[in-house]
C-alpha cells in the first residue's frame, strides 16, 4: 500500500520514492512470511505429530485403530453427551438471562448498563479454578449435598463463564436493530411484552444468538477445570481420564476435540460475515 | 479453562462505550427494575456472593472471627514460589507470545499478505485461542514428549533434547505450550490496532523525511504502544489463571497458583482452609489488576485508534 504514493509530489521525487518503496515492499514483503511461515510451523506441527501419534496404535501400521477405540468406548458418548447436555443448558439459560435484560436496559434502564458491563467481565477477572472454588465453598452444605446439585453448579458456572461472549455478541446484535422502533411498533399493534421479547426481538437477534451460543459451545465442550473440580463426568474429565490409561487414544481425541472447536468457531466467523454483508458499513474492524 | 477467550465476533472486547441518552429518567420510582432482576439475582448468587466468600474467608479463622492471618501464611517458602512461578510464566508467554503474535498481525496488514492468508489467520487464530486445557496438552505431548515426534526427529538428528535436560512436563515445556493460545489472542487483538494506523501518517512522516524506522520509532510503536502493552497485560492474565492446560500436561506436579488452589479443592492440601481463600484472594487481586489496567490502556487507544 506504500505504492500508492501522492500524485501531488514532483516527477522526480515520485520516481525516487517509488524506487525505495518497491525496495522497502520487498523487504516488507520477505519478513512478513518469514513470521508467517514460522507460525504456520509452530501452529501445524503439534497438529500433524497428534495425527501422525494417533495413527500408531496398531504395531507397523498406520491406521485408525485408536480412533476406532475412542468411538466404542461408552465412556466417551456418555461424557460427551453429558457435556453436549450442560452446552445446551447453558446457551438456553444465558439467553434467557441475557436477552431480556440487555433489551430491558438498553429500553428503559439505561443507566444500568455500566452495571451490565462489569458483572459481565467479571469472568475475566475470576478465574474458572477460583469461581469453582468460591462456588464449592459457597454451597457445600446447601446446594452440594442434593442429588442434582453438583450438576446444577456446573451449569451455574458455565453460564457465568460465558456472560462475557453472550453479552458482547448479543449487545452489539441490538444495537444494530433499533429496539426502540420495533418495540413501539409492536406495541401499536397490541403485542404484550413476553410476546415482543419472543416473537420480535429474538428473531431478530438470530444471527447475535447464534454467535453467543456456539462460543459458548466450543468453551463448554472443552471445559476441564470446574468439571473436574466438581467431579462431573463430563468430557474434559474424561480426556484426562483416557491419557492415564491410554497412549494413543488422547492422541485422536485431541484432534477430534480440536475439529469441534474449529467447526464451532468457523460457524460464528460465518455468521459474522453474514452480519458484516449484510451492513452498510462495518462498525469494527473488518475481520 | 481458565482462559480468556476472545473471538471473531468484536475486536474492542472490554471497551466500555458511552452509552447513548434516552428512556425515561431512572430516578421516578418505577417496576422497570424488575426486568432485571433475574440476570443480576443470578449473577449475585453464582458470582458475586462466591467471590465475595472468598474475600471475607481470607480473613477469617477456622472459628470464624477477623484474622490477618491467612494473608501472612502467604509468605510460606512453597506459596511464593508457586506466585512467583506462575507469574514469571506468564510474563514470559505474554512477552513471547506478544511479540511474534504482534509480528504475525504485522505480516498481515501492513506486511500487505494476500487476503486469503489474513483470513486464514484470523480464523485459525479464533479457533487456536479457544483451543487450550486438555486436547492442547496432548498435542504437545504427541510433538515434544519423549515419544513425540519432534523430540524424535531431533532425535534421529544427534540431537536428544530429553537426555539434555529438556522436559515437557516443566516451565519451558508449559511456556512452549501456552503460546499456542497466547499468540492467536495477541493476533486476534492487535490485527484491528495494526489496521487502525492511518496511510496518511506514514504518509505525513514520509514526506518529512522519516525513514521506515523513524516512523515506527515516533510515530506507529507511540501510538500502537497503549494497545500492544494492554494486550500483553490481558495475556499475561490469561496464563496467570490457566488450570486445565498446566494440570493435564504435568498432572498437577508443577508449583502454580492455580494448580495450588485446584488441590486444594480437592483434598485441602493446605491443610488450612483459610490459607486456601487467602491464596484465591491473591490470584483475583492480581487478575483485578491486570483487567483494571488493561481497561485504562485500551481507552487510551481508542483516542487514536477506533
Amino acid at each position: 500500500m506504500e505504492q500508492n504514493s501522492s500524485p501531488k509530489n514532483p516527477l522526480k521525487t515520485a520516481q525516487k520514492k517509488s524506487l525505495k518503496n518497491s525496495q522497502e515492499t520487498d523487504r516488507k514483503k520477505f519478513w512478513s512470511w518469514v513470521w508467517l511461515l514460522g507460525g504456520t510451523a509452530y501452529f501445524t506441527i503439534p497438529l500433524i505429530a497428534s495425527f501422525d501419534f494417533s495413527l500408531r496404535a496398531e504395531k507397523n501400521v498406520l491406521g485408525f485403530k485408536a480412533y476406532a477405540s475412542v468411538f466404542q468406548d461408552p465412556n466417551f458418548w456418555g461424557s460427551f453427551t453429558f457435556s453436549l447436555g450442560a452446552a445446551i443448558a447453558t446457551i438456553f439459560l444465558s439467553w434467557l438471562l441475557i436477552v431480556p435484560t440487555t433489551y430491558w436496559v438498553q429500553l428503559r434502564l439505561p443507566k444500568l448498563r455500566p452495571w451490565m458491563e462489569l458483572v459481565t467481565l467479571l469472568p475475566f477477572v475470576i478465574p474458572a479454578v477460583v469461581l469453582v472454588f468460591g462456588l464449592i465453598r459457597t454451597y457445600s452444605t446447601t446446594l452440594l449435598n442434593t442429588r442434582q446439585g453438583g450438576w446444577v453448579l456446573l451449569t451455574a458456572g458455565y453460564v457465568v463463564l460465558s456472560f462475557p461472549y453472550m453479552y458482547r455478541a448479543i449487545d452489539t446484535g441490538m444495537r444494530a436493530i433499533d429496539v426502540r422502533t420495533l418495540t413501539e411498533a409492536a406495541q401499536s399493534l397490541g403485542a404484550s411484552w413476553p410476546l415482543i421479547v419472543v416473537r420480535v426481538i429474538f428473531p431478530n437477534l438470530k444471527v447475535a444468538l447464534l454467535n453467543g451460543a456456539f462460543l459458548t459451545f466450543a468453551i463448554v465442550m472443552g471445559e476441564f477445570t470446574i468439571a473436574s473440580l466438581l467431579a462431573q463426568p463430563a468430557f474434559g474429565p474424561y480426556m484426562t481420564l483416557l491419557s492415564s490409561s491410554k497412549v494413543y487414544e488422547p492422541a485422536a481425541i485431541a484432534l477430534i476435540s480440536f475439529a469441534l472447536t474449529w467447526g464451532a468457531i468457523g460457524i460464528v466467523q460465518v455468521l459474522g460475515d453474514q452480519v458484516q454483508r449484510g451492513k452498510p458499513k462495518p462498525l469494527a474492524d473488518p475481520r | 479453562m481458565g482462559i480468556l477467550r476472545v473471538t471473531v465476533v468484536d475486536s474492542r472486547p472490554l471497551m466500555v462505550k458511552p452509552n447513548e441518552p434516552g428512556g425515561r429518567s431512572p430516578f421516578r420510582f418505577s417496576w422497570d427494575w424488575l426486568g432485571v432482576l433475574p440476570f443480576f439475582g443470578f449473577a449475585v448468587a453464582f458470582l458475586l456472593i462466591p467471590a465475595t466468600s472468598i474475600v471475607i474467608r481470607s480473613f477469617q479463622d477456622n472459628a470464624g472471627s477477623f484474622t490477618f492471618q491467612n494473608i501472612l501464611d502467604l509468605r510460606q517458602q512453597s506459596i511464593l514460589a508457586a506466585y512467583s512461578v506462575s507469574i514469571r510464566l506468564s510474563l514470559m508467554t505474554a512477552i513471547v507470545g506478544g511479540l511474534f503474535g504482534f509480528l504475525m498481525a504485522y505480516a498481515i496488514t501492513v506486511g500487505d499478505a494476500p487476503k486469503w492468508v489474513r483470513s486464514l489467520l484470523l480464523t485459525f487464530s479464533g479457533v487456536a485461542s479457544n483451543f487450550a486445557g486438555v486436547p492442547l496438552a496432548f498435542a504437545f505431548i504427541a510433538t515434544l514428549g519423549r515419544l513425540g515426534m519432534v523430540s524424535g526427529w531431533l532425535k534421529a538428528l544427534g540431537w536428544d533434547i530429553y537426555a539434555q535436560g529438556f522436559n515437557l512436563y516443566t516451565f519451558w515445556g508449559l511456556s512452549f505450550t501456552y503460546l499456542y493460545f497466547q499468540m492467536p489472542l495477541m493476533v486476534l487483538i492487535i490485527t484491528p490496532a495494526l489496521d487502525g494506523l492511518k496511510r496518511e501518517w506514514r504518509e505525513a512522516s514520509e514526506s518529512l523525511g522519516a525513514t521506515t524506522f523513524e516512523y515506527w520509532r515516533y510515530v506507529a510503536l507511540p501510538i500502537l504502544m497503549p494497545s500492544l502493552l494492554g494486550t500483553m497485560i490481558l495475556l499475561f492474565g490469561n496464563a496467570f489463571g490457566a488450570y486445565a492446560t498446566a494440570y493435564a500436561l504435568t498432572g498437577g506436579r508443577i508449583n502454580l497458583v492455580s494448580i495450588l488452589i485446584g488441590a486444594q479443592i480437592s483434598g485441602d492440601a493446605l491443610q488450612n482452609p483459610g490459607l486456601g481463600n487467602a491464596l484465591a484472594l491473591g490470584m483475583v487481586a492480581v487478575m483485578a489488576v491486570s483487567i483494571a489496567a488493561y481497561t485504562w490502556l485500551q481507552q487510551r487507544t481508542s483516542r487514536w485508534i477506533g
